[in-house]
């Protein structure tokens, strides 16, 4: 039986911060074809103040924790990614508080509204070539796999490999938002790195909330 | 792969040994808040004064932190090389420079800057009550402005628009007079911007795109990010029409309208070549019939050591002139005071 608590949430946000230093040069790489080569560092810097926020603080419940993760993310990273990682754990975190029992369906529901957020402030929408491009098919991937009776842990990696594919069909497309847009068509056959740091979002998910 | 040689310690020490640096040569006109990354004009805030504060990713030297003083900045924001500084640095910025009169956030229209000066100003008015306006430059006509895009980047303008509006402020000009304006010069100014080398950020440790020896960026912005079209490697004067041209086809510039023309060092191209792109830039303008009726030649937004240049008019009228004749004393641009 799976449960989203402190512990696990703590987990997952540690996982990540694992996977994302793992994959820096390759995020910064992938940012320097189409962007500006930080996007691997600041992701970096930011869930190591994560971690550093983790092992300091006593967290009452796990909105508490997600929303201190947020404001770490927010002050720490600097580019777009700060903000919209930043307002993503923040939903998260705020749908999530006061619940008890955090069932598959409530996490879903957290996770569309922390991605809602993100919508909000970056106002990208479905093939800009961004990380939006991985949230909407792992959302809908969740829902389905939640609908169809599976568990959370099973929706969790149903989310991770639509994330996956919503990522790598980002490559041939032309970016419309942020710095890779300058570059008009030649932003094609590139893949995005904010899809590609959501993707490794998920993935630590499954991993870690199962 | 070349090896990364560059006059730094460790890569992550960069900013904050640089700004320790500025705050030691320039100490009687600047203060370093190191905590939080913002240079502060050294009597900031001054009371009745509307407050001015910029920022942006570092790198850009002397942008922003070299135009803090008399006459332009009350603060700049430091961030990350080529990354936004983050909504906590702009809070204190904007909180420690209110004279009560408001502050102003001057915004290079990139992503990340435009969200965290965004966030910067809600928590600002929401904390401390301060009242914020903020204008966003982007001015680069080598981004296609469409509804579909980030919009055009924000570059030269951004130098001259400090220093008018530094200017204004400096009168005592309320906030929203000097919003207005700061707009109204937005709208007027136009950049382009080619590159000779790509750049390398320190905590990547290789250039950004690889160029060839015989060719060169056209329509670059200012991190390093490659532009929109490569091309072989031209003369200066053919150099200069591809930038003039797009910036006289994009803005109506009649027949003589006065501008001020600045051509502007990318980092790595040296004084000599760009006096010498200038004197290319005023020929073609001879030509349009626009009036050069100031000049400004120099590194003033950089993006590392990039060799290449960019172009930007704005087109003045008598009253954008006296402000940008008005006194000015910072680190970057200094005259009558």
């Amino acid at each position: 039986m799976s449960t989203v608590d402190v512990s696990s949430v703590s987990g997952w946000l540690r996982s990540y911060a694992e996977a994302i230093s793992e994959h820096a040069a390759e995020l910064t790489e992938l940012d320097a074809a189409i962007g500006d080569a930080d996007h691997g560092t600041n992701m970096n810097r930011g869930m190591q103040a994560v971690v550093a926020a983790i092992d300091g603080g006593d967290f009452a419940d796990v909105a508490a924790l997600l929303k201190k993760a947020g404001l770490t993310m927010v002050s720490t990273v600097g580019g777009a990614s700060g903000p919209l990682y930043g307002t993503f754990l923040l939903r998260l975190g705020g749908a999530l508080d006061g619940a008890s029992d955090i069932t598959a369906e409530k996490f879903g529901a957290a996770l569309r509204a922390g991605v809602e957020g993100v919508v909000a402030r970056g106002k990208a929408e479905l093939g800009d070539k961004t990380m939006y491009d991985a949230w909407v098919p792992a959302l809908d991937a969740y829902d389905a796999a939640v609908a169809s009776g599976a568990d959370l842990p099973a929706a969790l990696q149903a989310a991770a490999a639509a994330a996956a594919r919503g990522r790598d069909e980002t490559t041939a497309m032309v970016a419309r938002k942020g710095r890779a847009s300058y570059l008009g068509e030649r932003s094609a056959g590139h893949q995005d790195p904010g899809a590609t740091s959501t993707t490794l979002l998920l993935e630590s998910a499954a991993a870690a909330l199962s | 792969m070349c090896l990364m040689k560059k006059l730094i310690n460790d890569p992550a020490d960069v900013v904050k040994e640089a700004l320790l640096g500025i705050e030691a040569a320039h100490q009687d006109r600047v203060r370093v808040d190191h905590e939080n990354k913002v240079v502060y004009r050294v009597d900031a805030p001054r009371a009745g004064k509307v407050g001015l504060v910029s920022g942006g990713g570092s790198g850009h030297e002397p942008m922003h932190g070299g135009f803090v003083g008399l006459g332009m900045l009350d603060a700049a924001c430091a961030g990350e090389v080529f990354t936004s500084p983050v909504p906590d640095q702009m809070m204190a910025a904007t909180k420690e420079v209110d004279g009560g009169a408001g502050v102003l956030h001057i915004v290079k229209n990139y992503t990340g800057d435009v969200l965290n000066f965004e966030m910067a100003a809600e928590l600002a008015a929401a904390e401390a009550g301060v009242e914020v306006l903020s204008v966003v430059t982007d001015d680069d006509v080598a981004v296609q402005d469409s509804l579909y895009t980030a919009g055009r980047r924000g570059v030269g303008v951004t130098v001259l628009l400090e220093k008018i509006v530094g200017a204004a402020a400096e009168e005592g000009r309320s906030l929203g007079e000097l919003a207005e304006l700061a707009t109204a010069v937005n709208r007027q100014g136009r950049s382009m911007g080619m590159a000779l080398t790509s750049c390398t950020v320190p905590s990547a440790g290789s250039p950004t795109f690889d160029l060839p020896d015989d060719e060169m960026e056209v329509g670059i912005g200012i991190h390093g990010e490659p532009g929109r079209q490569r091309l072989p490697l031209a003369p200066a004067k053919d150099v200069a029409a591809l930038l003039v041209d797009p910036i006289l086809g994009d803005l109506p510039y009649g027949n003589g309208d006065p501008v001020i023309a600045f051509v502007n060092g990318m980092g790595g191209t040296p004084l000599i070549e760009l006096y010498l792109m200038f004197n290319e830039v005023c020929q073609l303008l001879d030509k349009a019939g626009i009036t050069v009726a100031r000049s400004l030649v120099g590194n003033y937004i950089t993006s590392l050591e990039m060799a290449g240049c960019s172009v930007t008019l704005l087109k003045v009228d008598d009253d954008l002139l006296r402000l940008w004749d008005a006194p000015v004393n910072t680190a970057g641009l200094r005259w009558g005071a």
